[in-house]
């Protein structure tokens, strides 16, 4: 029974409409005589963006995501992975992209379009294989630049973001620039950088006020529309159309609120959820809200991309304000999207599990869960990376918690039927009942 | 001499609590030979390295997800099974998410009242990487400094580095007779040295090293060596195994001698020494941490390790090569269908074996004896 007001979102369909153009200038890109780039979602885009306005992106997770939606292809894909001699425990999201070199298909039809370059960066232990692999399987000849991130972690967590930790992020960014010129023979142009750079730094702050607005009761948004919004961020930060939606997204969310509107009519508890879900069985969220359940976000969606500090001394989490000004020069631009970046939530957990811990307790009491529902993802090594101590440290700071296991990008390792009467005995625990018939 | 190896891989916590008794010194445990022992030895504190027990997990559930690698969670239950309680500290080189994972859970279950994480580079083939790590060091030896009670000097360091290449240094002398037609001593043999290593004082390992080096100029094993195998892959110390291969020629038609390992528990442990030449003793040290064999985490984007692989197969003339990986380790996993590709390329045939080091070694042995028969018949052709 509605106990709010609901409706769709108004811009629905311009955010499809953006995604299927995103794929559409990749795949047509030597048409326009521009650059084809792939990398992970975490690569600094912008730095690529001085190249031209004409370099086009596609990212190795949310590709690896669309593939999964499409169970039947990502079958082939994870069977060819296979029979090439990649072991089936490996990030599905990387089984399906390397599939789909091997097997010369694209999740968005036609042949696999090959890129021009990779620029990436490393924080998980796939990161740099990932693109090493796949420029190997691209009969080794797309020129490959990987960034190491993995320095340590930003305060709180550490006392103090040292100087040369961001001048080693940095540095590694303007010889990335001399090592773009070199490959492609063109001349890098810093306005354009600029530019990018505060697409970026623009587009990550709002969506983290985005998430905010989701403390609201009745959560404006819910989780599985959650991902296919936080999902621009993911494909390219640094893209100024990306940007521009998500000032209009806030806008409507920010209405949304005002007028009480809810994502869920029934909501009647909130819950949070951690790491990708299994992306072919999202059925699993709607399942969720016929008990009246909103699943309000996760560490996952606010804090993949999204810029956020987090205050020990309230346990909070606040979006991290930008930087006053644009940077004026190349190192300034470097330093100031090092900083940016390695200040991200979901870096923080690669060097302890109790930061994780923190900032989903922080969500948990500040977003008003009833109920924390962990996702052991097979999946995905890097954001699995001490998911049973943030359990135990999640209870005992009061939460209640289920996990789960299953795989975001491969159907063989989730089983619908038990993770549903799981979600059934959760939901008991905290009150709720699936209504009969 | 040699059984002396043997005896300090199995008693490792007598050893170390007794060295603790006879020293004063203090002991700090690592998890990965991405942490520099030579800033530890400047300090009078004794690096020990954390392996597992081999035995079937059963206290580590609650704390690592089942789906990383069972090494990390062996380690770990050394920990939380109070085995390591004489520790006064611990530290981690960063290397793979896995092994971190034994780290942290131990800092925040069994923290011995110091640990460190230490962010060593991943991008080891940047330029960049050294003046870092030479920073990091910094960090590093503020640290230690607590632990220690004292300042460490750069007269400290250049004594640390002289205290590891002098260990280095006597291992691969003693590889060397690994490079014989019937190499006097045996796989087992010298996995229970490179282990010994790890867990001993490497100014009382080094004597008895060349005590062995002497021993062995003049030692013949009785046995047939049978076909030269190398070992390649991921965290290994699984003597079992190399043992039960070794002795498969006393029960059956094949038989092989392990002549030559790239893991990490042996020569990309301790093949490559510190240079003396350079003046900074910090900046001598990163230089070696980030030009030695990489970990696979570490080696992109170009994958280096394979010419040094290639290398060690020549140099040590093998017949083949065994690719043994830890169940879930993704940075080996990565890398494998590569490493057979080359390998086999360059004419060395491969095998593939995943392991788990808590599971019993014994079904292994007939696989790796069909291999072994493999490379015999080819043999038969001419």
């Amino acid at each position: 029974m509605a106990k709010y007001p609901t409706e769709p979102l108004r811009c629905w369909a311009k955010a499809k409409e953006l995604r299927k153009r995103f794929y559409e200038d990749f795949k047509g890109a030597h048409e326009k005589g521009g650059i084809r780039c792939v990398g992970s979602a975490w690569a600094l885009d912008a730095v690529t963006m001085g190249l031209g306005r004409d370099v086009y992106w596609v990212t190795g997770e949310p590709y690896g995501a669309s593939c999964a939606f499409d169970r039947p292809l990502s079958a082939d894909f994870l069977a060819a992975a296979e029979n090439f001699g990649f072991s089936r425990d490996l990030c599905s999201y990387m089984r399906n992209y390397w599939g789909s070199i091997i097997v010369n298909k694209s999740a968005f039809g036609g042949a696999f379009p090959k890129a021009d370059f990779a620029y990436t960066q490393h924080i998980c232990c796939s990161h740099g294989k990932w693109y090493q692999n796949a420029c190997e399987l691209e009969a080794g000849d797309v020129p490959l630049y990987v960034i190491d991130v993995g320095v340590g972690a930003y305060p709180p967590f550490q006392p103090e973001m040292y100087e040369h930790r961001l001048r080693y992020v940095a540095d590694q960014i303007l010889d990335s620039i001399e090592w773009m010129e070199k490959i492609t023979g063109r001349t890098y142009n810093d306005e354009l950088f600029f530019e990018a750079c505060w697409n970026d730094i623009r587009l990550t702050h709002t969506w983290a006020k985005i998430c905010m607005l989701n403390r609201a009761v009745p959560a404006p948004l819910d989780e599985k529309s959650i991902y296919s919004l936080y999902v621009f961020a993911t494909l390219q930060k640094s893209r100024g159309e990306f940007a521009e939606f998500y000032e209009e997204l806030l806008e409507e969310v920010e209405d949304r609120v005002k007028r009480g509107i809810a994502a869920v009519a029934n909501e009647q508890a909130r819950v949070m959820t951690d790491t990708q879900p299994p992306w072919g069985f999202l059925k699993i969220y709607r399942y969720l809200e016929t008990c009246g359940v909103v699943s309000i976000g996760s560490l996952y969606t606010f804090g993949l991309e999204g810029m956020w500090l987090y205050d020990d001394e309230k346990n909070d989490l606040r979006p991290r304000p930008m930087p006053p000004e644009k940077p004026r020069s190349r190192e300034e631009a470097c330093m100031m999207l090092a900083d940016w970046h390695l200040s991200k939530p979901q870096y923080q957990h690669f060097y302890h599990p109790e930061y994780k811990t923190k900032m989903m307790d922080a969500i948990a009491k500040n977003w008003r869960c009833d109920g924390i529902i962990l996702h052991y993802n097979r999946g995905c090594e890097g954001l699995s990376v001490g998911i049973a101590e943030n359990r135990l440290g999640l209870l005992q700071r009061g939460n209640k918690v289920m996990t789960y296991e299953g795989n975001m990008g491969d159907e063989t390792e989730f089983d619908l039927p038990a993770t549903e009467t799981r979600f059934d005995i959760f939901l008991e625990s905290l009150g709720l009942k699936k209504p009969e018939g | 001499m040699i059984e002396k190896f043997r005896e300090w891989y199995e008693n490792r916590h007598e050893y170390q609590k007794g060295y603790k008794d006879r020293t004063g010194n203090k002991i700090v445990g690592y998890f990965c030979t991405y942490t520099p022992e030579e800033i530890f030895y400047a300090a009078d504190i004794l690096p020990v390295r954390i392996l597992g027990s081999h035995e079937p997990q059963d206290v580590t559930e609650p704390h690592i997800f089942s789906m990383f690698c069972p090494f990390c969670r062996d380690v770990l239950a050394q920990g939380i099974k109070g085995r390591y309680d004489y520790l006064d500290g611990i530290a981690i080189g960063q290397s793979c998410l896995h092994l971190r994972q034994a780290f942290t859970s131990w800092d925040l279950h069994k923290n011995p009242g110091w640990s460190y994480f230490l962010p060593m580079p991943n991008h080891v083939q940047s330029k960049r990487a050294v003046p870092f790590l030479v920073e990091e060091y910094r960090l590093l030896i503020k640290k230690i400094e607590e632990l220690a009670g004292r300042r460490i000097t750069d007269d400290d360091l250049r004594q640390g580095i002289d205290i590891m290449n002098k260990a280095r240094k006597v291992m691969k002398e003693i590889y060397e007779f690994r490079k014989e037609d019937n190499p006097p001593i045996s796989g087992t043999e010298a996995m229970y040295m490179t282990c010994a290593q790890f867990f001993t004082d490497a100014r009382e390992f080094l004597p008895v090293a060349e005590d062995v080096k002497r021993e062995l100029a003049s030692r013949r094993l009785d046995r047939d060596p049978g076909k030269r195998i190398m070992l390649v892959g991921s965290e290994n110390d699984d003597i079992e195994y190399i043992n039960m291969i070794e002795t498969l020629g006393e029960r059956e038609s094949v038989g092989c001698t392990v002549v030559v390992e790239e893991h990490c528990t042996t020569t990309r442990y301790f093949w490559d020494e510190v240079d003396t030449n350079i003046d900074d003793p910090l900046r001598a040290i990163a230089e070696r941490y980030v030009s030695r064999t990489p970990c696979p985490s570490k080696d992109w984007p170009q994958r280096t390790r394979l010419q040094r692989i290639l290398e060690l197969a020549k140099d040590f003339r093998v017949d083949g090569a065994i690719v043994i990986q830890q169940k879930f380790c993704d940075p080996h996993e990565a890398d494998i269908p590569f490493i057979r590709k080359f390998l086999e390329d360059n004419g060395i045939p491969t095998y593939f074996l995943e392991f788990d080091v808590t599971v019993a070694a014994g079904p292994f042995a007939i696989r790796t004896e069909a291999f072994l028969e493999t490379l015999e018949a080819e043999e038969d052709l001419f």
